[in-house]
C-alpha cells in the first residue's frame, strides 16, 4: 500500500505543478470575438484533464524506474501477476465516460459558436490565388481589407475561385475553409469584441505563394465603420484607370504580375503594353487592347513564350466588361 | 571468407532491375507515344507519355529483378524450388540485392530499404528545417519548399511502412513457429514493388515537384506541374505492397501456427501485426482510387473534382481520408504491439491484461474506420457530419487508455533494467503518451476550429509517429540484433543515440504545439518576423538537428557492430519467445529441425518452473550448441 500512497501524492504534486504551469503559460494569443470564448473555456478544460493524465501515466512510471529497478547484482523475475479484470473494466469504463462527456461538451461549444443573428452584416470572402477580397453585398463595394463592426455579428460567407483557401484569425479562433464551386458557399459567424488590427492569413496550403496570403482584417467602432461604409458607397472613381488599379488590387492580379517592373510568376504590366511578343506557337503578337482581353477571358488562348509552365485562372469570368476595359486602361497608363 | 569472390554487378537483382526500368520506361513512353500518332494526336504531351512510360518502367523493373520468374515457369508446368538463394558464385551479402524467398531476408531487405527511406525523408526535413529556423526566405524558394514538405510527408509514410514490413515480416513466422509465410513468392514481390514505387515518388522532385503536400487535395493537385502524377503513381505502387504484404500476413498467422499456439498464446506482436494488416488489406484501395481520379482527372479530362466540371472538392477528402486516417493506426499499431512484446521482457513480468491488449488492438483497428472525417472539420463538408464523427473520434481513446494502463501494470512490481532496447521502448510508451493526449483537443470540433492547419497537428502528430513507430522501430532493432547479426551492438552509442533523441523529441513537439496555438500555420516556407516565431523555431530547427545526428550514430553503432561487436548468445535477453530458443544465425527454415510445441502462456516471467514452448528431444540436441 505505501508504493500506492507514494505514487498518489507524486500524481498530485506533478498533475498541479503541470497544470498551473500550462495555464499561465500564456498559450493561446489574446482573444477578441463572442465565438472564441466558448472555445478557449473547452481547451482550458482540455489542458486540465491533459495535465491529470500525464501526470498519471508519467508519475506511475518514474515511480517503478525507481523503486522496482534491477539493483546490481540481484538476480530473479518480477512479482507474477497477470492482470486484474475488475481494473481493466474500470479503466474502460471511467474513460469511455470522459470521453462521452467530453464529445458533448464539443457540441455544446460547437453551438456557441454557431448561434445565428438575424441581425448580422454580410460579408462575401472570395479567395484567390493569392489574395483575398470582401465583398459587401448589402452595401455594393468591394475591398482587399476586412473591416468589422465590433460588438455586432458578422456573417462570412467562404468562397473561392480556384482552389481551396481557407480563413483564420487566429484571435477569433474560428476556421472554414473557401471552396470554389457552385452551391459550396460556406459560413462562419464571429463577433469582434476588441478594437484592433489583426491578420486574416490562408490556412490551407494553396499552391506557391500560400505563406504570404494575408489580408487586414480592422475591427471597429461601429460609428467608424458606418463612416467607412459611406466613403465606400460613393463609389469607385470616376477616372477608368483609376478603377482599372482598384480592381487590380481586388481582383487578386497583383499576386502574380507587378507594375513595377520587378518579378513575379506572371509578366509585370510595367511597359508592357504595345511591345512584341513571340508567342509559343511560333508566331508573335502585339500586345494591344484586344490581346489583353483576350489574356484576362481566355488566358491559356495565346501564351507569350516562357510562361507556358504557368495557369493563370480565367479571372476575367469574375469581372463586367467594363472591368476589364478599365483593367486594360490601367495597363495602357503603364507604358512608358 | 568468400568476400574475395569477383562480384558480377549485373547478376545482382537490384541492378538488373533498375536497368530494366529505365529502358522499360523508354519503351513504354515510345508505345504512348506511337497510340497517340495512331489516334490522330501529337506524339508529345508530356503527362501521358510520362505516366504511361514509367507505368512500363514499374513493371519491366519487376521483371528484370525476377520477381514473376516462378510465377512464369509455373505457367510454363515447370517446377521449382522452395528456396533459391542468389547465384552461388556471389559472396554471401549478394542475396540481399536480389530476389530471395526467406522471410528472414526479405524482412532485412525492408529494414535496410526503410532505414535508407527514413535517412533521406529526414534529410529533405533537415533542408526546410534549415529555411525555417529564421523568418524571410534565405536558402530555397517557395516551389522547392512546397515539394520538400511534401516529399517529406510521402517518403516518411513509406519509410514508417517498410519498417513494419520489416518487422512482421522477420518476427511473425519465427514468434508464431513457422518455417516461412504463407506466399513467399507474393512477399518478395510486394517488397520489390516498393523500389520502382519508391524511385517514381522521388523522380517527382526532378520533374517540376508538386506543391500541395501529401495530402494531395484538388483542385491544388489538379493544376501542379507533372511531378505530381510521378507522385501519384508511386504511391499507388506502393500500396500495392501494402495490401499484398498485409495478406500474407494474416494468411500466415491463420494457417501456421506451431501446434498448441492458440490465439492466446501468440506472442503479442502478432495481435497487432494482424490489426495492422486488416487495414492494410481492406482500406489501402482508397488512397489508390483518390489518387487515380485526380490522375484520370488530369491524363483524360473527367472532371470528378473538377468543380467547372460539375465535380465536388470535399469528395476527394473523404475517400482520401478513408484509407489515411485507418493509415496512422497502421503506422502505430505494430509500434504499440513492440510495446508491448518488450515491457514484460526487461520487467521479468508478465505482460498485464495479455486478452485486453490483444483485443485493444482490434478495437483500434475497427474504431479507426469510423473516424476519417475528423480531419474535415473545416473543410465544409456537411455540417451535420461533424458531431457523430467527434463521438466516433473520441471512442480511440478508449482501448488505447486500456493500453496505457495495462504497460504500467506491467511495470508495477517488476525487476526494471534499462538497457538500449528498454529505452527506447519506455522513450516510446512517454512520447505516445503525449501524441495520445494532444488528441482529444482536436477531436472535439469546437477547438480543432482553431487547432487545424496549425503547427498543433504538425506537433500532435509527430508525437504519435515517434511513439507510435519511431521509438518501437529502433527499439526492436536494437532488441533483435544480436539474434540477426550474431553479434552484440555497442551499448554505449545505443544509449547515446536515446539521451540525444528523447529529450530533442520534446524540444521539438513542445515547440511545434506552442507555436501553432499561437498562430503558426502549417506548410508554410516563411512566417511573418511580427508573430516572434523566430527563437522558437530555432529551437525545433536545433532538436531536429540533434534528432538527426543521434541516427547517424546509430548508424555508426550498425556499422561497427555487424563486423566487430562481441559475440552473443543464442538468448542474451533471456526471453521466453520461441525465435529466441533458435540457434544463431537461424537455420534457413526457421523450425524445420526444431519443431516445437506450446506448453504455456507467453508472458510467465516469475513463474517457477513454467515453460512457454517445449522442444521436441531430436531439435534439442542441435539447438544445445
Amino acid at each position: 500500500m505505501k508504493h500506492f500512497f507514494r505514487v498518489a501524492v507524486l500524481v498530485a504534486i506533478l498533475t498541479v505543478l503541470i497544470g498551473f504551469g500550462l495555464d499561465n503559460s500564456g498559450y493561446m494569443p489574446a482573444l477578441a470575438s463572442v465565438q472564441g470564448a466558448a472555445i478557449d473555456a473547452l481547451f482550458r478544460k482540455h489542458i486540465w484533464v491533459i495535465s491529470f493524465l500525464f501526470s498519471l501515466i508519467s508519475g506511475f512510471m518514474l515511480y517503478s524506474f525507481v523503486a522496482f529497478r534491477r539493483k546490481p547484482g540481484e538476480e530473479g523475475d518480477g512479482d507474477h501477476f497477470e492482470g486484474h479484470t475488475g481494473l481493466e473494466i474500470a479503466w474502460t469504463i471511467l474513460p469511455l465516460g470522459i470521453v462521452l462527456y467530453f464529445a458533448f461538451l464539443g457540441a455544446a461549444a460547437l453551438a456557441e459558436t454557431r448561434r445565428a443573428d438575424p441581425n448580422a452584416h454580410k460579408v462575401t470572402v472570395v479567395g484567390s490565388q493569392w489574395s483575398w477580397r470582401f465583398d459587401y453585398e448589402d452595401y455594393g463595394f468591394s475591398s482587399t481589407e476586412l473591416r468589422l463592426p465590433i460588438d455586432q455579428q458578422s456573417l462570412l460567407t467562404m468562397t473561392s475561385t480556384d482552389v481551396i483557401h481557407s480563413f483564420w484569425v487566429p484571435e477569433f479562433r474560428l476556421k472554414q475553409d473557401a471552396l470554389p464551386g457552385e452551391g459550396m458557399e460556406r459560413e462562419l459567424r464571429i463577433t469582434p469584441t476588441v478594437i484592433g488590427d489583426y491578420k486574416l492569413r490562408c490556412a490551407e496550403l494553396c499552391g506557391l505563394e500560400h505563406a504570404y496570403m494575408v489580408s487586414d482584417v480592422i475591427v471597429m467602432e461601429v460609428s467608424d465603420f458606418e463612416k467607412w461604409v459611406a466613403e465606400q458607397t460613393e463609389g469607385p472613381s470616376d477616372d477608368p484607370i483609376e478603377r482599372g488599379e482598384l480592381w487590380y488590387e481586388q481582383y487578386g492580379c497583383q499576386a502574380c504580375h507587378s507594375i513595377d517592373g520587378s518579378d513575379r510568376i506572371g509578366p509585370t504590366w510595367a511597359g508592357i503594353f504595345g511591345t512584341e511578343e513571340l508567342l509559343t506557337d511560333g508566331t508573335t503578337i502585339v500586345v494591344d487592347r484586344e490581346y489583353l482581353i483576350e489574356s484576362i477571358v481566355d488566358p491559356q488562348a495565346a501564351i507569350v513564350e516562357g510562361f507556358e509552365t504557368i495557369v493563370m485562372p480565367p479571372t476575367g469570368d469574375s469581372m463586367t466588361e467594363e472591368q476589364i476595359h478599365d483593367i486594360v486602361d490601367f495597363i495602357e497608363s503603364l507604358a512608358e | 571468407m568468400d568476400e574475395k569472390k569477383k562480384v558480377n554487378f549485373l547478376k545482382l537483382g537490384l541492378v538488373r532491375g533498375i536497368i530494366f526500368q529505365v529502358v522499360g520506361s523508354i519503351v513504354g513512353m515510345g508505345i504512348v507515344m506511337l497510340i497517340r500518332l495512331l489516334m490522330g494526336l501529337p506524339a508529345w504531351n508530356a503527362e501521358p507519355v510520362w505516366v504511361g512510360g514509367t507505368f512500363v518502367g514499374v513493371i519491366t523493373f519487376l521483371i528484370g529483378v525476377g520477381a514473376f520468374s516462378d510465377w512464369f515457369k509455373w505457367a510454363k508446368g515447370e517446377k521449382t524450388s522452395d528456396h533459391h538463394e542468389a547465384d552461388p558464385s556471389l559472396p554471401g551479402w549478394a542475396k540481399y540485392y536480389s530476389i530471395s524467398l526467406d522471410h528472414k531476408v526479405i524482412g532485412i531487405q525492408y529494414g535496410v530499404t526503410s532505414i535508407l527511406t527514413l535517412g533521406l525523408a529526414g534529410t529533405f526535413a533537415m533542408i526546410f528545417r534549415t529555411e525555417l529556423a529564421a523568418s524571410k526566405l534565405q536558402y530555397i524558394d517557395l516551389g522547392t519548399f512546397n515539394s520538400l514538405i511534401g516529399l517529406h510527408g510521402i517518403v516518411m509514410i513509406a519509410a514508417i511502412l517498410l519498417g513494419i514490413g520489416a518487422m512482421s515480416n522477420y518476427l511473425v513466422p519465427l514468434m508464431i513457429g513457422a518455417s516461412d509465410m504463407a506466399f513467399p513468392r507474393l512477399n518478395a514481390f510486394a517488397y520489390w514493388i516498393n523500389v520502382p514505387g519508391a524511385l517514381l515518388v522521388v523522380s517527382s522532385l526532378f520533374l517540376g515537384g508538386f506543391d500541395t503536400g501529401w495530402t494531395a487535395y484538388p483542385p491544388l493537385s489538379a493544376r501542379a506541374p507533372l511531378g505530381m502524377q510521378m507522385f501519384f503513381l508511386g504511391v499507388y505502387v506502393i500500396g500495392l505492397s501494402s495490401i499484398l504484404g498485409s495478406l500474407n500476413i494474416i494468411v500466415t498467422t491463420i494457417r501456421m501456427r506451431a501446434p498448441g499456439m492458440n490465439y492466446f498464446r501468440m506472442p503479442i506482436f502478432v495481435w497487432a501485426a494482424v490489426a495492422t494488416s486488416i487495414i492494410g488489406l481492406t482500406a489501402t484501395q482508397f488512397i489508390a482510387l483518390s489518387f487515380q481520379m485526380v490522375m484520370f482527372q488530369r491524363l483524360l479530362g473527367m472532371g470528378f473534382f473538377d468543380p467547372t466540371n460539375g465535380g465536388n472538392v470535399v469528395l476527394f477528402q473523404h475517400l482520401f481520408w478513408f484509407y489515411s486516417h485507418p493509415a496512422v493506426y497502421v503506422f502505430i499499431l505494430p509500434g504499440l504491439g513492440m510495446i508491448s512484446e518488450l515491457l514484460p521482457v526487461f520487467a521479468r513480468k508478465p505482460l498485464f491484461g495479455y486478452k485486453w491488449i490483444a483485443l485493444s488492438s482490434m478495437a483500434i483497428a475497427l474504431v479507426g474506420f469510423f473516424v476519417w472525417a475528423h480531419h474535415m472539420f473545416t473543410a465544409g463538408m456537411e455540417e451535420y457530419l461533424r458531431v457523430p464523427f467527434m463521438y466516433s473520434t473520441m471512442l480511440v481513446a478508449v482501448p488505447t487508455g486500456v493500453k496505457f494502463f495495462s504497460w504500467v501494470g506491467t511495470l508495477w512490481r517488476g525487476k526494471i533494467s534499462f538497457p538500449t532496447p528498454m529505452l527506447f521502448t519506455l522513450g516510446a510508451v512517454s512520447i505516445f503518451l503525449l501524441g495520445g493526449l494532444t488528441g482529444p483537443p482536436n477531436a472535439t470540433v469546437a477547438t480543432d476550429l482553431h487547432l487545424h492547419d496549425t503547427y498543433w497537428i504538425v506537433g500532435h502528430f509527430h508525437a504519435t509517429m515517434f511513439g507510435g513507430f519511431i521509438f518501437p522501430f529502433f527499439a526492436a532493432l536494437y532488441y533483435w540484433f544480436p539474434k540477426m547479426t550474431g553479434r552484440m551492438y555497442n551499448e554505449k552509442l545505443g544509449k547515446w543515440h536515446f539521451w540525444l533523441m528523447y529529450p530533442a523529441f520534446y524540444v521539438q513537439s513542445l515547440g511545434q504545439m506552442r507555436i501553432g496555438l499561437l498562430g503558426m500555420r502549417r506548410r508554410i516556407a516563411d512566417y511573418d518576423p511580427a508573430l516572434n516565431f523566430d527563437f522558437s523555431h530555432l529551437l525545433i530547427t536545433i532538436a531536429g538537428f540533434v534528432i538527426f545526428a543521434s541516427v547517424v550514430i546509430f548508424l555508426v553503432n550498425v556499422w561497427m557492430s555487424v563486423k566487430r561487436g562481441e559475440k552473443a548468445g543464442t538468448n542474451p535477453w533471456n526471453s521466453r519467445s520461441p525465435e529466441w530458443q533458435l540457434p544463431t544465425p537461424i537455420p534457413e527454415h526457421n523450425y524445420a529441425d526444431h519443431p516445437f510445441e506450446v506448453v504455456g502462456e507467453p508472458y510467465d516471467y516469475g513463474l517457477e518452473g513454467s515453460t512457454y514452448i517445449k522442444m521436441s528431444a531430436a531439435s534439442k540436441a542441435s539447438a544445445a550448441d
